[in-house]
């Protein structure tokens, strides 16, 4: 048995490590993505009052904290009693995630793998960049750039800053939209869905120039998880749970998200900081599951925009209306998301209730509090128990990555098992296993609630546990 | 009326009037957090710190004198009053990312128009409790600066002593005048003048939070130096 170890990973937050178990015959048995950062969210903000948690946690993440800033302010209307927020609150929380959703989108594919699609994997790392998307394509990374910076003016006109706004407040939020801030937004509202269209566009012509290669690189198969509205389309604010198995069937249908406990275990493992969650019916072996774009656009019945709804008519057709599993759809998926939440932005901004209407809502406090949200990268759950004085006793976060977990594990043994040659870990190998990774996800560090970048190290281990080789990936970006 | 030099400024006072006090009525901002012209100065925070006659002195408890030259908004001045400032930084726990007195908070305001934006001085991390017994208003003892505000509005205004600090040096700390030290005991009320003197986020209504969005906090708008508390 031998061992591959791959630590750190470049153009991922965090910090990884990659470790490879080969047996005698050379064969990758087993792949481990170590996450050995810790946060410690969950503890430290014991003895905290209730109303700071939704500008306290989004802290874990520089790339989405409005999903935690919505999961937690979700969470914070059950702990006042709130059941349903005014029509003003839930539209401009709504648009303000949809803001989220699209700059974190943007960044994904724009910035962290469009590079990767763009030159192949095989590229000189030097050049496998951002900077060198914007030597290459500059029309193209013009477009990302601008992509993600509408998605952070919504957030900064809904939340009041970019990164790390206070928007959302338990029982709804503390400002309107000014009638100035919708024109200004509206202004590109259109430029912004040419743009997202363009960029699904631009996948579909690169997954079909090398359509067997995208659709076997890092392929699994798997159940998949995500909120659905109650008649089944996309959903990324509420809504209920869905999990789609593997083979088709649903294996439950609008699943109340404050009950995740009784459908989710997590699983522990001594070697991660990052826990593994399963379908408790299905058990630890079986019960793994994905979330994200993927599950979400394959779970959904419909969409409900024009513009992404046709796509996803076309990426389903893939697979003949069965789910799509191949890793490197993430990105389709992703894309067709974009869109959506372009076209969703501008039909927000056309309803006067973000005008003008109740900010809150007041209800009877509860000690308990549940928020579930589908972050860019997944599904995202926030749990808080307070004491009679409002002060938080317990909390329990299970971010979109540690859902992958699993999944993540399973698709690097993919690419080892597929790319490794021998016991030497090659640059291409780093890159490959970097690629699938970053399908999933750029930002690992909210998972184990770790700050810093991600660098990757790989290590190759026999049968005996013995080093065979172990290669650190160092880049120009990180 | 006699005057003082205040940096370049001609400052006119009456006879009793501390340089802090002349200063603010002749609309002229000297940093400062343990004073509140409401209150008797008391000169603790040694934030409002200038140079005359040959020496540094707290302006809130120095009176000010015909002819003086006082020195405000000079480089060494500044320096002192930002590794004080740091100081106070340090000996509490104040994360203002996650603080809702953040954008109102006269600390923050001060700390920013000195120029100390990021301690260098090494955190002390205090362990330090939250008191939300009482059902209107909590207490963050973690970042209580010992201004000392809320300890002379309830004995001044208030006529309950309520607060009162504990402890010497690097030790003192707010304590509450109850049985058990618990506000929800004392005869602590949210109307009292000390519920709404706090400058910084530790005394704060419950269930409040961050209901003032970004852009319309105390501070947002108007800096600190061109806001002056006034006396009722």
């Amino acid at each position: 048995m031998t061992r591959i170890s791959i630590d750190p990973i470049s153009r991922v937050e965090g910090h990884g490590k990659i470790t490879l178990q080969q047996n005698e015959r050379l064969e990758i048995t087993e792949a481990r993505l170590h996450i050995v950062e810790f946060r410690g969210f969950e503890k430290f903000i014991q003895g905290r009052p209730y109303q700071e948690v939704p500008v306290l946690v989004q802290r874990l993440c520089g790339i989405c904290p409005v999903s935690h800033h919505l999961a937690a302010a979700k969470a914070t209307d059950m702990l006042l009693g709130v059941k349903q927020l005014s029509p003003t609150a839930d539209k401009m929380r709504r648009l303000m995630h949809f803001g989220q959703v699209l700059q974190s989108h943007a960044l994904h594919f724009f910035h962290l793998s469009s590079p990767d699609l763009l030159f192949g994997y095989d590229d000189e790392v030097r050049h496998r960049n951002i900077i060198g998307v914007i030597q290459d394509h500059p029309e193209l990374a013009k477009q990302g750039v601008l992509l993600r910076k509408y998605g952070q003016e919504v957030i900064r006109l809904t939340s009041g800053k970019r990164i790390h706004g206070t928007g959302a407040i338990p029982g709804g939020i503390n400002k309107f939209l000014s009638a100035d801030e919708r024109d200004y937004l509206q202004r590109d509202s259109a430029q912004i869905i040419a743009w997202a269209q363009s960029a699904v566009e631009l996948f579909k012509t690169i997954f079909y120039q090398h359509q067997t290669y995208h659709q076997q690189f890092a392929s699994i198969s798997s159940h998949m998880m995500s909120l659905v509205q109650p008649n089944g389309a996309l959903e990324l604010y509420d809504g209920g749970l869905r999990v789609r198995k593997a083979d088709n069937t649903l294996a439950y249908d609008h699943y109340d998200p404050a009950h995740y406990l009784q459908l989710i275990g997590e699983h522990i493992e001594p070697w991660s900081y990052m826990k593994f969650p399963f379908l408790k019916a299905l058990g630890v072996a079986d019960g793994w599951y994905r979330v994200g774009p993927l599950a979400r656009i394959n779970n959904c019945n419909f969409i409900d925009t024009p513009l992404a709804e046709e796509q996803r008519q076309q990426f389903k057709a893939l697979n003949n209306g069965l789910p799509v599993q191949f890793t490197l759809a993430y990105h389709w998926a992703r894309l067709i998301e974009l869109l959506h939440c372009a076209e969703s932005i501008a039909t927000l901004l056309q309803d006067p209730d973000l005008l003008q209407g109740d900010l809150t809502v007041q209800g009877e406090m509860q000690s308990v509090g549940i928020g579930v949200i589908e972050a860019p990268r997944g599904t995202l759950m926030h749990h808080y128990e307070i004491d009679a004085d409002g002060l938080i006793t317990r909390a329990n976060l299970i971010v979109s990555t540690t859902h992958n977990n699993r999944a993540m594990n399973e698709s690097i043994r993919q690419v080892a098992s597929r790319y490794l040659s021998g016991n030497t870990i090659t640059e291409p190998l780093l890159n490959q296993l970097e690629v699938a990774v970053r399908a999933y996800d750029p930002c690992l560090s909210c998972a184990t609630h770790a700050l810093g970048k991600m660098p990757l190290e790989v290590t190759l281990l026999d049968q005996h546990g013995e080093v065979l080789d172990r290669r650190l990936k160092s880049t120009v970006d990180g | 009326m006699p005057e003082f030099k205040l940096d370049n400024h001609s400052v006119s006072f009456l006879e009793g009037q501390t340089i802090m006090q002349a200063a603010l009525e002749a609309g002229l901002y000297i940093p400062h957090l343990c004073f509140h012209p409401e209150f008797k100065p008391h000169g603790s925070c040694r934030v409002c710190i200038v140079h005359t006659n040959g020496r540094y002195v707290s302006s809130c408890t120095t009176l000010a004198e015909q002819g003086a030259q006082v020195i405000s908004e000079q480089a060494e001045v500044q320096r002192q009053r930002r590794n004080l400032l740091e100081m106070l930084f340090i000996e509490g726990n104040h994360v203002c990312p996650s603080c809702e007195k953040s954008g109102s908070c006269t600390l923050q305001s001060v700390a920013e128009y000195c120029g100390m934006l990021s301690p260098t001085l090494p955190f002390q991390f205090p362990q330090r409790k939250v008191d939300a017994s009482h059902p209107d208003t909590l207490l963050d003892f973690n970042r209580c600066i010992l201004c000392e505000l809320c300890v002379r509005a309830s004995r001044e205004v208030d006529h309950k002593s309520v607060f009162a600090i504990s402890g010497r040096g690097i030790q003192a700390h707010l304590v509450v005048d109850s049985a058990d030290g618990r506000l929800v005991n004392s005869l602590f009320a949210s109307t009292d003048r000390a519920a709404s003197v706090c400058p910084v986020g530790v005394i704060l209504p419950k269930h409040k939070g961050f209901v003032e969005p970004i852009g319309q906090r105390r501070f947002d708008l108007i800096p600190i130096s061109r806001q002056q508390e006034k006396a009722d």
